[in-house]
């Protein structure tokens, strides 16, 4: 098992990708240079519209796609010159079902363990240890075919890390998992990470980002739009929308003074507040009207806001630069 | 990776393949059995009576050596071929892409996996052949490296198969449509002694028909060709094709975008 690098060294680069480039035969560039520095024990995640890039990139660091140009290193071990030592650290868990559906589950396992080079009483062990950890051991007879989609995921999880890697990949790892599951994953992935497991994920769902990572990069059409800390990004927020269940259902949005408010689908007030605005004022006007509030949350999510506003400007720069 | 950590690599493809064909044996070890049982009743026992004897020896002992090269060539090459197009197309290669195991490695553990089930099926064909006939051992020598060559080689052919084809007709032709009419006109049946002269020349470049031979000397000691010319040309493929192997894989042809 890796563990946390030590607080007196500064932690190292888990991966540094150095203008990146991917064009296909038919003329299409899905990577116009990216760079991308990942620290060790980091939770990173890759955000993009569909398109935009992400698998390519991880694609190329798990050796599934040729790069065009560029650089690549993984613990410092260039895939270039030292790809066995590369692969040797990295787990990778992809965004479609990539097992032979007719083996055995812990057949899958253990015969990853042996492509790295893991003698078959380690490979057990190992395998044992994640398929319990996984909920999976009871399954473990079972041809993978027999299982759930969520279990198939989470047996992907298993085989990535049956070797112990550094570096776990995750492309889109909730896709298609129900609330529940998804929740246990995002708390097994968070164990891994405080074991000192650098993860880097792509995803859909902004709000596992908001919830588990705390770097993030966003790409669009091949190029990173911005790559910095979830907290750095989350300051650039002016406005949060929260949502207010009043005791008496709202038949319409009181006008707040200064506020911009509307009901959702469910009867519930919406009030987006600025940057400098106070909670108090709203709830002061509220008491004025008779509209008591029994609870109150942000709407979900922060970061899609973000994000959409972040795509946008860039597809508007693209729509500027073609017009030029 | 370290040279025992490459080993367990290697030991790992071949079990699974191993596993791979055991685990489907009604279909792949008991339809060659069942094949060449019909064939040694109706080619050797039915009409091979009434054909008389064939270089000196009657009509099943000929045929049975050139059935077995038949046998061992067929399921070289079906099981890498099969298995690996599979594996690319349910996207299970990639578990193998990802790890660290070198490329020589994957290709030597496909080869080795064909060569399992090839000289497997080779072993239950002889076996069989035994309720039909008695076999001799001319040179055991001969024998062994001939059987153990060929297999590779079309091990290997099974393997740039399966790297080329797109879809699964893809892995069908060259099976049907190539190695069938060149095992059967390769002297399985026949001396090629029989033949007329422009006929005779035709099949010389039959590089199937040089297996057969240097096989059935091993067995009988008759050969159609010099058996150590065969072995030197089943060792000249084995090169080539083994170099185009590498190089497909290490270009990532259609395995890797």
């Amino acid at each position: 098992m890796t563990t946390l690098p030590s607080q007196s060294s500064p932690p190292a680069w888990a991966l540094e990708i150095e203008n990146l480039r991917k064009s296909y035969g038919s003329g299409f560039e899905a990577l116009k240079g990216i760079d991308l520095k990942v620290r060790e024990g980091d939770f990173f995640a890759l955000l993009g519209p569909n398109g935009a890039g992400k698998s390519t990139i991880l694609g190329i660091v798990c050796s599934l796609v040729n790069k065009s140009s560029g650089k690549v290193r993984v613990f410092g071990h260039d895939i270039d010159t030292d790809l066995a030592a590369a692969k040797l650290n990295l787990g990778v868990v992809p965004q479609e079902f990539n097992f032979n559906q007719f083996e055995k589950v812990f057949d899958i396992v253990t015969t990853q363990a042996g492509y790295y080079g893991i003698p078959l009483s380690k490979a057990r062990e190992s395998a044992e240890h994640y398929l319990k950890k996984l909920g999976l051991w009871e399954k473990k007879d079972d041809p993978a075919r027999m299982l759930s989609g969520g279990m198939k995921r989470r047996l992907m999880i298993a085989r990535a890390l049956v070797h112990n890697p550094r570096i776990l990949i995750l492309d889109e790892p909730t896709a298609g998992v129900d609330i529940e599951l998804r929740r246990s994953m995002w708390t097994f992935l968070e164990e891994m990470n405080r074991n000192g497991t650098t993860i880097i994920l792509t995803t859909h769902y902004l709000e596992e980002a908001e919830a588990l990572c705390r770097n993030i990069a966003i790409i669009d059409h091949g190029r990173i739009v911005r790559h910095t800390s979830k907290k750095e990004l989350l300051t650039q927020l002016r406005m949060e929308t929260f949502v207010l269940d009043a005791e008496q259902a709202l038949t319409e949005a009181p006008e707040l003074d200064g506020f911009v408010t509307r009901l959702d689908g469910e009867g519930a007030l919406e009030v987006e507040v600025e940057k400098g605005q106070g909670l108090n004022e709203v709830f002061a006007q509220l008491d004025r009207k008779d509209i008591r509030v029994l609870s109150m949350r942000t709407k979900a999510n922060r970061l899609e806001e973000l994000f959409l506003r972040m795509v946008e400007d860039n597809n508007n720069r693209r729509d500027e630069e073609v017009i030029q | 990776m370290s040279p025992s950590a490459v080993l367990t690599a290697f030991l790992t493809i071949v079990l699974r393949e191993i596993r791979r064909f055991t685990r489907i044996w009604p279909q792949t070890l008991l339809p060659p059995a069942v094949t060449m049982c019909l064939y040694f009743v109706i080619f050797g026992n039915l009409i091979g009576s009434r054909i008389g004897p064939m270089e000196g020896f009657d009509y099943m002992s000929f045929i049975v050596p050139g059935l077995i090269m038949m046998a061992v060539i067929t399921n070289s090459y079906s099981n890498v071929v099969s298995s690996f197009f599979s594996m690319k197309f349910q996207r299970s290669i990639e578990e193998l892409l990802v790890s660290p195991t070198p490329n020589w490695a994957i290709l030597a553990g496909y080869v080795a996996g064909g060569m399992a089930r090839g000289l497997g099926v080779g072993v239950i064909v002889t076996l069989l052949s035994l309720a039909f006939t008695r076999l001799q051992i001319h040179n055991l020598p001969m024998i062994v490296l001939t059987v153990f060559l060929t297999s590779a080689l079309f091990s290997l052919g099974g393997f740039i198969n399966a790297m080329l084809a797109t879809k699964f007709d893809d892995i069908s032709i060259v099976p049907t449509f190539i190695l069938t009419p060149l095992t059967y006109l390769g002297g399985v049946f026949y001396s090629i002694q029989m033949l007329p002269d422009f006929w005779r020349s035709v099949s010389m470049v039959n590089p199937i028909l040089y297996m057969v031979n240097a096989f059935r000397y091993g067995i009988l000691g008759v050969s159609d060709v010099n058996p150590y010319v065969a072995l030197g040309m089943i060792l000249v493929f084995i090169t080539v094709l083994a170099v185009v192997s590498l190089r497909m894989l290490q270009r990532g042809k259609g395995i890797r975008s």
